[in-house]
């Protein structure tokens, strides 16, 4: 199939129908990752570590073993010690030997949480009890939390052979700083020299979790003949077998996952916690082992995404071209290496067409849990730096800032400070629809500021793997490999019906065990819309040639004079026969005679994907008194290729605005002086509740991706991507000062305001 | 592994007679909303749970000459729907009607938010600020105690360990009073008070203040009766004046901590602030019940 450029010749792409999966999870009756039981299993624990950084000199868990009711115990020593090894299977890089000892402490623990055994007992209430019999006696050793403090000389080190790597020549002392990227293009100091107006600035963002719903969760078990299968919930369940597979020293083939309902990643799941620990559990007591966080654990050992330290200058024409920008963006990547500082070096920048720019950024780790994807990893937190500065430009040059950025836009042909040449994209089209929106021009009242930002993600395709089967009734079944973080049941089943023709409540999609379908990459990048569903549609294109062959046989004619159309096989012209229509269900009743079952499995790498841009327009009222935000209005426009679903689409951008906001006021890891993090849970870890927020204005703006057949490009990512900023300037104007450090809670607001006077 | 016990006895005696039995950490339950949370999570590891809500005159608000009596484990859902004690103690009302949510509100009382002993309990500066009083049931017999001398540190009450608090009363009120409750958190709802603030007023035909009391929350280990911002109320219409020495007393009773909900510096302004738009509403709604 090609590419589909007019929007009015599709049926089924681009309406609302209801959401298949929306019934179970409103009844209660969709089973999630803590769902799954099986006869006789155990209940699986981990116990934790109560320091920041301390060397394990002995574990001794005979008190624990004694107790009645527990069957195994665990500590590195029962698991392969993995050598390093770059992997790419996840949505960033990983290292399996970091993977491994993050899942359970070898030698050392390098932040309060870290796992340091764990152990399986027949009840909750023994299995807790245990926990506290397992005797580990530690070497305390002195910690570091804030990024700028561990790149000190000096600072405590976490990894004696850590040399930060892409420096030249290689540094002579070890460091906390894992890595340097960087990025040039044309000259800054000569961009500089000729600028009119120079901004710059420090900004800090703090470390902040994907809060899902849903804890981490998983049920294991291992046969007597080593076959394993794992129940959990997960962004990817073919990167839960890989990595698991990994770490045990299991052969994939023997290891099957069977993916749950999940309750929400944002990123955070596109890695393991549990499931190693529960299959290895379940391999020494030989029986299922089932292991479930609590939100406490999920806030100490799971995610987060890292806070930064961030540098910014933007140089300018008094008419507002920019002429350089200068960065050094220094990320936590928490205890080891892998903190998304590449793509914020990339991402911040990239709304912008430049002549002159160079961002360094720095891998930090620190005595943190080890940062995991966050939805649009890195870009957010960059952007919150560049988009701050461009509003200071925009504010110092007396300009609208949409004008300042429409005269510095990107667009088809612009040529990255990364390197790449855009594409097709829809910037300039987002910026004009914010410029438009009755919002941008609305009144403002006393104590009331407005601020706007913009945000760029890549989106990505890859490997997936789909199904489409004709079932003998003529209804439709899609399998694929992703999990349905974001509505790709819904989308794969239309795309399917839009390319058979038929009314989407004829095929049913879910998502298929890694025993069961091609390898598919994790739900991660904005890429199952697009990669999965260029599977998808072309399984359904493969079933509709069948489908035509079939029906050349029924007739004995020509396959070559038989047309698909609206569900049905016609005859292709007057010279191909007088037969009557022969529908789908049809066809499908009599496969047994034409050749037997209809159906087509695909894998694809998918190419092309379309780049995502947004802009977020944001109202702010704050209490001069009491530094309290209030956000009274907020607009998202973005470019979104083309809408499948365009209420799950709105649902995505509505969703990624709303973390943003809760990132930029209230979120953050709050460390107290023991290295210790003082808000593990939701009621002081603040996410925005549904009256915190007005309804988010989703604006679509469709400039459509040629390289999918139905024009889309990802969205799910480029939505958290503006807020920070957006709320920050909002937030900067009300007050008549420009705040550098998120989060905006009010007791940093009103310092700032009594600081002024 | 140590074993729970639960009781749920039907008369008071029965109630005492258990707490006084008892072996190891005994607690006393109405709405559990903090206590049942803070075993699930490991913070606490009781023996005994005496469970209140099947004691008479336990549940339920009844009013006899301008007095209301509270039943110690009547819910926030009830309170919140009695118009009489909405109408004479909005401040009290509102102050209960915060905690936690609406399925909390279901479950959650007075004498659980009093007893937890929470500097930061939402419904105790109300009631210090109303002048409540406890109606405490223990061996000895019954006994009284202002509501601000429950509480004596952070998670430590006055109460014996076979003492249990039955009901509250609040006093009859004269005509052109009313009170207020306003807490400071960062969010909308589902929060702890950073700063709460109860402010109660009875007004002259011309609005001057002839009596009042002011109690804050969560910026010292107790709650706070300010009297020095209440005589700064007294005697006074609401002018700038007495706003600002208001202010300047609530800010002067704070002895806080920094911690993850606030800083010091910030929970101090804080105060003033409530105390002053408190003492704004209490004032409002007092000139409206003449």
């Amino acid at each position: 199939m090609t590419y589909v450029g007019n929007k009015a010749d599709l049926k089924v792409v681009g309406t609302r129908p209801v959401r298949p999966d929306g019934v179970d999870k409103v009844t209660g009756r969709a089973t999630f990752g803590a769902d799954f039981n099986l006869p006789g299993q155990l209940v699986g624990k981990v116990l934790r570590s109560p320091h920041p950084h301390a060397r394990i000199i002995k574990i001794d868990a005979s008190r624990a073993l004694a107790l009645t009711g527990v069957k195994a115990v665990i500590s590195a020593e029962d698991l392969p010690n993995i050598a390093s090894e770059e992997a790419f299977v996840g949505e960033g890089p990983m290292n399996f030997r970091d993977l491994s000892r993050n899942c359970m402490a070898r030698d050392k623990v390098l932040y309060e949480g870290h796992a340091v055994a764990a152990l399986a007992a027949t009840t909750e209430a023994i299995a807790n009890a245990a926990l506290a019999l397992i005797d580990v006696t530690y070497e305390v050793l002195p910690f570091v939390i804030d990024v700028n403090e561990a790149m000190q000389p000096g600072a405590p080190l976490l990894d004696d052979n850590m040399y930060t790597a892409n420096v030249e020549p290689k540094p002579t002392a070890p460091s906390n700083i894992a890595k340097r990227v960087h990025f040039k293009k044309g000259d800054v100091a000569a961009g500089f020299a000729k600028a009119d107006v120079i901004v710059s600035g420090t900004y800090n963002t703090e470390a902040v979790h994907q809060a899902y719903i849903e804890p981490h969760a998983a049920l294991a078990t291992a046969n007597a003949d080593g076959q394993c299968t794992i129940w959990a919930s997960s962004q990817g369940h073919f990167m839960i077998r890989a990595y698991v597979a990994k770490l045990l020293g299991i052969e994939i083939a023997n290891l099957r996952v069977i993916p749950a309902e999940i309750g929400g990643g944002f990123g955070g799941k596109t890695v393991v916690y549990l499931e190693p620990l529960a299959l290895a559990l379940a391999q020494k007591s030989g029986r299922p082992v089932k292991m479930v966080m609590s939100r406490e654990e999920v806030f100490r050992a799971s995610g987060p995404t890292s806070g930064a330290s961030m540098d910014v200058k933007i140089g300018a024409t008094k008419d507002g071209i920019i002429t350089a920008i200068s960065s050094e963006m220094r990320f936590q990547a928490g205890a080891f290496p892998g903190s998304p500082v590449q793509p914020a070096c990339m991402c911040a920048f990239a709304m912008y067409d430049l002549e002159n720019v160079e961002v360094t950024g720095y891998d930090v780790i620190s005595n943190r849990p080890k940062v995991a994807a966050y939805r649009a990893p890195g870009a957010p937190i960059g952007s919150f730096a560049s988009e701050s500065a461009i509003d200071e430009l925009a504010d110092k040059l007396g300009m609208d800032p949409i004008v300042l950025r429409q005269k510095n836009a990107v667009n088809q042909g612009s040529k990255t400070h990364y390197g790449v040449t855009f594409p097709e994209i829809g910037y300039e089209q987002v910026l004009a629809a914010t410029k438009a929106h009755p919002h941008w021009s609305a009144p403002l009242g006393p104590n009331q500021g407005r601020g706007v930002a913009t945000g760029f993600w890549f989106n990505i395709g890859g490997e997936s793997s789909a199904a489409v089967h004709i079932n003998e009734d003529g209804s439709v079944s899609v399998a694929t490999g992703s999990p349905d973080i974001g509505g790709s049941r819904a989308s794969m089943a239309m795309m399917a019906a839009e390319v058979l023709g038929i009314p989407v409540d004829n095929v049913r999609a879910i998502v298929a065990d890694t025993a069961s379908i091609g390898f598919t990459h994790v739900t991660g990048g904005s890429r199952v819309t697009y990669a999965t569903g260029m599977a998808t549609v072309q399984a359904a294109q493969n079933v509709v040639a069948d489908l035509k062959k079939r029906a050349a046989m029924i007739w004995d004619i020509s396959p070559d004079a038989v047309d698909w159309k609206d569900g049905e096989a016609v005859p292709a012209g007057a010279n191909a026969g007088g037969f009557d229509p022969l529908p789908l269900a049809a066809i499908a009743l009599k496969a047994g005679r034409t050749g037997g079952p209809i159906g087509s499995e695909v894998s694809v790498n998918a190419q092309g994907a379309g780049p995502g841009f947004g802009a977020h327009i944001c109202d702010v009222e704050v209490d001069p008194e009491t530094g309290y935000v209030t956000v009274l209005r907020y607009t998202a426009v973005q470019d979104v290729g083309r809408a499948i679903h365009p209420s799950y689409v709105e649902g995505q951008i509505q969703g990624g605005a709303v973390q943003g906001i809760g990132w930029a006021l209230n979120e953050e890891y709050i460390y107290n002086a023991k290295g210790s993090m003082d808000n593990a849970g939701f009621l002081d870890y603040r996410v925005p509740v549904a009256s915190d927020l007005p309804m988010i204005d989703a604006v679509l703006v469709e400039v459509p991706n040629p390289r999918h057949p139905f024009g889309l490009r990802g969205v799910g990512e480029v939505p958290i991507v503006p807020p920070l900023a957006a709320v920050a300037n909002a937030v900067s104007h009300a007050i008549g000062i420009r705040m550098h450090d998120l989060p905006l809670s009010p007791p940093t607001i009103c310092a700032a305001i009594d600081a002024k006077g | 592994m140590s074993a729970l016990s639960y009781a749920a006895p039907s008369t008071v005696q029965d109630a005492i007679g258990l707490l006084s039995g008892a072996k190891g950490i005994a607690k006393v339950m109405s709405g559990g909303t903090d206590l049942l949370v803070q075993m699930k999570m490991g913070r606490l590891k009781a023996d005994l749970i005496v469970d209140t809500k099947k004691l008479p005159g336990i549940f339920g608000i009844t009013e006899s000459a301008g007095v209301f009596t509270i039943g110690a484990a009547t819910s926030g859902a009830q309170l919140g729907e009695h118009e009489g004690l909405k109408a004479a103690w909005p401040g009290v009302v509102e102050a209960a009607n915060l905690i936690g949510s609406t399925q909390v509100q279901g479950r959650a009382s007075l004498a659980g938010n009093l007893c937890n002993a929470s500097p930061a309990a939402d419904s105790v500066p109300a009631m210090i600020a109303a002048g409540a009083v406890a109606v405490i049931v223990g061996p000895n017999g019954q006994r009284e105690a202002p509501v601000e001398t429950i509480v004596v540190g952070p998670g430590r009450t006055s109460l014996a360990k076979d003492e249990f608090i039955l009901q509250f009363r609040l006093p009859a009120r004269p005509a052109r009073s009313s009170d207020a409750y306003l807490r400071f958190i960062p969010r909308t709802e589902m929060d702890i008070a950073v700063v709460g603030c109860g402010v109660s007023v009875t007004l002259d035909a011309q609005g001057v203040c002839t009596a009042a009391r002011v109690a804050l929350g969560a910026v010292a280990p107790t709650q706070v009766l300010v009297t020095a911002a209440a005589n700064a109320l007294i005697g006074h219409t609401l002018d700038t004046a007495t706003l600002a020495a208001v202010d300047a007393a609530a800010r002067a009773a704070c002895n806080p901590i920094t911690d993850k909900r606030g800083t010091i510096d910030f929970r101090i302004k804080i105060a003033g602030v409530l105390a002053r738009r408190a003492a704004k509403i209490a004032y409002d709604r007092a000139g409206a019940r003449a």
